[in-house]
Formats: structure tokens, C-alpha cells, sequence
């Protein structure tokens, strides 16, 4: 137990000082090479950097590989793999637009490694209080549907300054006190890089935003978040917690009705009031999104916008940390 | 508070996900399909699929009306 508290403190700060350390740099080669967008929210016309994903990436990976050196096991290897495969998916949409179907395809593939290491054993669905449900030709199929949802699920809620991150930070920490609820001390030892690593790009990521995650970032988060509901066998705890950002998705797609890039939708869910608030679009074309829903009722800034959005992710993390007390208890 | 039917629309999620395990963990976790060789697991699988998929159908359609229902003034708005 004392060599995993000592591991997992060690892991956590390289994870968090890796991004902390790589992102100015980050910033600094990007803005040199103009890969930067508009944020358009701002007062004053601002660029920002983009993508942010390799310094996430590089603060995942420096962390996982110490750990897989003390405690090797396929679960971690599968991480690794499926996290850096997604990065690389959202690497090439940060490069050059990709179809709406695309990413969902190559993302399935992405999550290839987590069957063919075998790290997803023993293949069943547990639920709360009703115990769990052995499907293993499904759940294979289950794995596949996971990892395109999850990835997808954050980069559909990265649309404010700090929202993707801070979000992350919230339910990759609440992540890991479920699976310690769970027993599962291995996956919660691998998942803390998760929570630091977005802790650390909130730092700069935060309004006002120095650096975007960009696909790369936003779906690198998301795989290797849905790896680690997968490999610690807490799918449906992963999802409660994931519960707003599930929200959004389910919002714009019942609205637009077909599998989109949010960049091809014509009219904005939101507009910029005289005074640069974010104020909901009266278009009855624009998709209904979160935050559109969280601006029904009059404007906000971006802060306030991201901070509703905050204080949903903390209730769906008490909801996912009650659910994984109800783990225990069966009916 | 500002969200707060997003709070209660996330809550009365969370209560269909308990109440999904209720409807499949009894249902899926009693099936067990014999008498087919060795595609029993593949039947056993395509049945188990196939109720997962039509309770998952069923539950983004009440999400659908609870969404109409909750946030119908935020919609219309």
C-alpha cells in the first residue's frame, strides 16, 4: 500500500508539472507557426493557440509509462495505446477537417488494442445494486461504441474558455474516487494522471484562454477516459459522471437529428450581447446545446457560463461517487 | 438558481440509469440460449444485443419527452 501511495504521488506530479512545463512552450511554437483561431467571445479581437493536445498527451504518457515500469500490466499498455491512437485521430482533424463520420470510425478503431491485449477481462456490465451482467461478445461491441461516445462527448463540450479541462478535472478525479470505492486500486492509480494532467492545462486553458485543446486535446481527455471506465469495470459510474457533457451531446443530436461536426451547423446556439455577454439565439435553427439551455433565462458572461457548467459536473461527481457506494450493496 | 432544470433533468437521468440496471441485469442475466452447437454464444449474444438495444431505444425516448417536458419553456423560448 505504501509503494502505491508512493507511486501515485509520483506519477501525479509528473503528469501535472509535464503540461505545466511543455504548455508555454507549446504555446510560443504554435503562435509562431499561426496556428492559432479566433476566440470569439472576446471583447477585443484575440488569437489563440491551438491544438493544446501534445502537451496532454506528453503529461499522459511520461506518467503512464512510469507506472506500467513499477506495475506492468495490460490494462496500462492499453492506455497508452488507445489514448495515444485517439491523439492521433484528433491530430488529423486539428490539421485538416475530417468528414462527420470519420471520427467516430477511426475512434472505434482506436479502441482496438484495449481487445486485442485483453485488458478489458472479465467482460461484464456491473450496476448498482442489481449486481452484473455477463455479455461477452457484446461488451466487445460495447467497447468499440465507448471510446468514439466518450472522446466525442468531451470535444462536444469544449466550447468555452477552461470548460473541456476544468470539466475533465472534475470527472477524471471523481473517476478515480469511485474506482477506489470499487476496489479497484490498480485503474485508480492509472487514472490520477488523468485528473492532474487536466488540472494542470486548466492553468491555461482558463479564461482568458492562452491555448485550446483542440481535438487533439479534447479527444485524447475523452479516450482515456472511456479506457479507464472500460479496463476498471466502472462504465456506467463513468458515464454518471460524464452525465452534462452526455447531456449536450444528447441536446444537439435530438436537435439536428444526424451525426454533424459542430462546425458545420449554420446558425449559433448563442449570441454576443452590446456588453459581451453570451446570450441564447432566438434562432429556431440553431441546435439546442447546454449552454444555450443554461442562457434560457437571460445572458451570463463566458465565466458565469462555465462556472453553471462547473457546478454541474460536481453534481454528477456526487452522483457517481453515491452510485459507487451503491456498487456494494446488492439487492 | 440558474440550471435548475438541468440539475433535476441530470438527476432523473441518473434514476433511469439505477432503473435500467433493475429492467436488465434480471432480464439479459437470466438468458441462456442452448441447443444450437457452437453458435449458441452468438444467439445468446444477438438476443441479449437485441433487448439491450430495443431498452436503450426506450430510454432516449422517455429522455425525449422528460427534455420536452422539462425544458419546455427554455425551448419555446
Amino acid at each position: 500500500m505504501l509503494d502505491r501511495t508512493i507511486i501515485a504521488i509520483l506519477i501525479s506530479a509528473v503528469a501535472f508539472v509535464t503540461v505545466y512545463a511543455i504548455t508555454p512552450s507549446l504555446i510560443k511554437v504554435l503562435t509562431k507557426k499561426n496556428m492559432v483561431v479566433k476566440d470569439y467571445n472576446k471583447e477585443v479581437a484575440t488569437v489563440v493557440a491551438r491544438p493544446g493536445g501534445p502537451s496532454i498527451l506528453a503529461g499522459i504518457l511520461a506518467s503512464e509509462f512510469i507506472l506500467y515500469v513499477f506495475f506492468p500490466s495490460p490494462q496500462i499498455l492499453a492506455i497508452i495505446i488507445t489514448t495515444t491512437l485517439a491523439f492521433l485521430v484528433g491530430l488529423a482533424d486539428d490539421r485538416k477537417v475530417l468528414g462527420g463520420w470519420f471520427k467516430p470510425l477511426a475512434l472505434a478503431a482506436s479502441a482496438l488494442p484495449i481487445i486485442l491485449l485483453g485488458a478489458y477481462a472479465p467482460p461484464h456490465l456491473a450496476f448498482p445494486l442489481f449486481g452484473s451482467v455477463k455479455i461477452p461478445e457484446l461488451y466487445l461491441a460495447l467497447i468499440v461504441i465507448i471510446i468514439p461516445v466518450m472522446g466525442n462527448t468531451i470535444n462536444s463540450i469544449d466550447v468555452l474558455n477552461g470548460v473541456a479541462s476544468g470539466f475533465m478535472t472534475i470527472a477524471s478525479f471523481a473517476l478515480t474516487i469511485c474506482l477506489v470505492i470499487v476496489h479497484n486500486y490498480d485503474v485508480a492509480l492509472a487514472s490520477l494522471p488523468l485528473g492532474f494532467v487536466s488540472l494542470a492545462f486548466y492553468k491555461y486553458h482558463k479564461i482568458p484562454s492562452k491555448i485550446f485543446p483542440g481535438d487533439s486535446g479534447a479527444l485524447t481527455l475523452g479516450a482515456m477516459y472511456g479506457t479507464l471506465s472500460i479496463v476498471g469495470h466502472v462504465e456506467i459510474l463513468a458515464a454518471i459522471a460524464l452525465l452534462p457533457a452526455v447531456i449536450n451531446s444528447f441536446l444537439f443530436l435530438s436537435s439536428v437529428k444526424r451525426i454533424i461536426e459542430h462546425r458545420q451547423i449554420k446558425a449559433n446556439p448563442t449570441v454576443l450581447t452590446e456588453d459581451f455577454k453570451l446570450m441564447a439565439s432566438t434562432d429556431k435553427s440553431a441546435p439546442i446545446t447546454l449552454v444555450r439551455l443554461i442562457l434560457a433565462n437571460g445572458p451570463l458572461t463566458e465565466k458565469q457560463v462555465g462556472f453553471v457548467i462547473f457546478r454541474l459536473a460536481l453534481f454528477s461527481a456526487a452522483l457517481a461517487i453515491i452510485t459507487s457506494f451503491m456498487m456494494e450493496i446488492k439487492l | 438558481m440558474r440550471g435548475t432544470p438541468i440539475f433535476f433533468y441530470i438527476f432523473v437521468m441518473w434514476l433511469l440509469i439505477i432503473a435500467g440496471g433493475a429492467l436488465i441485469v434480471p432480464i439479459i442475466a437470466h438468458i441462456s440460449i442452448h441447443g444450437f452447437g457452437k453458435t449458441d454464444n452468438l444467439i445468446d449474444s444477438a438476443v441479449k444485443a437485441s433487448i439491450a438495444i430495443m431498452l436503450v431505444v426506450i430510454w432516449i425516448l422517455i429522455m425525449s419527452k422528460i427534455k420536452n417536458w422539462i425544458f419546455h419553456k427554455q425551448i419555446n423560448h
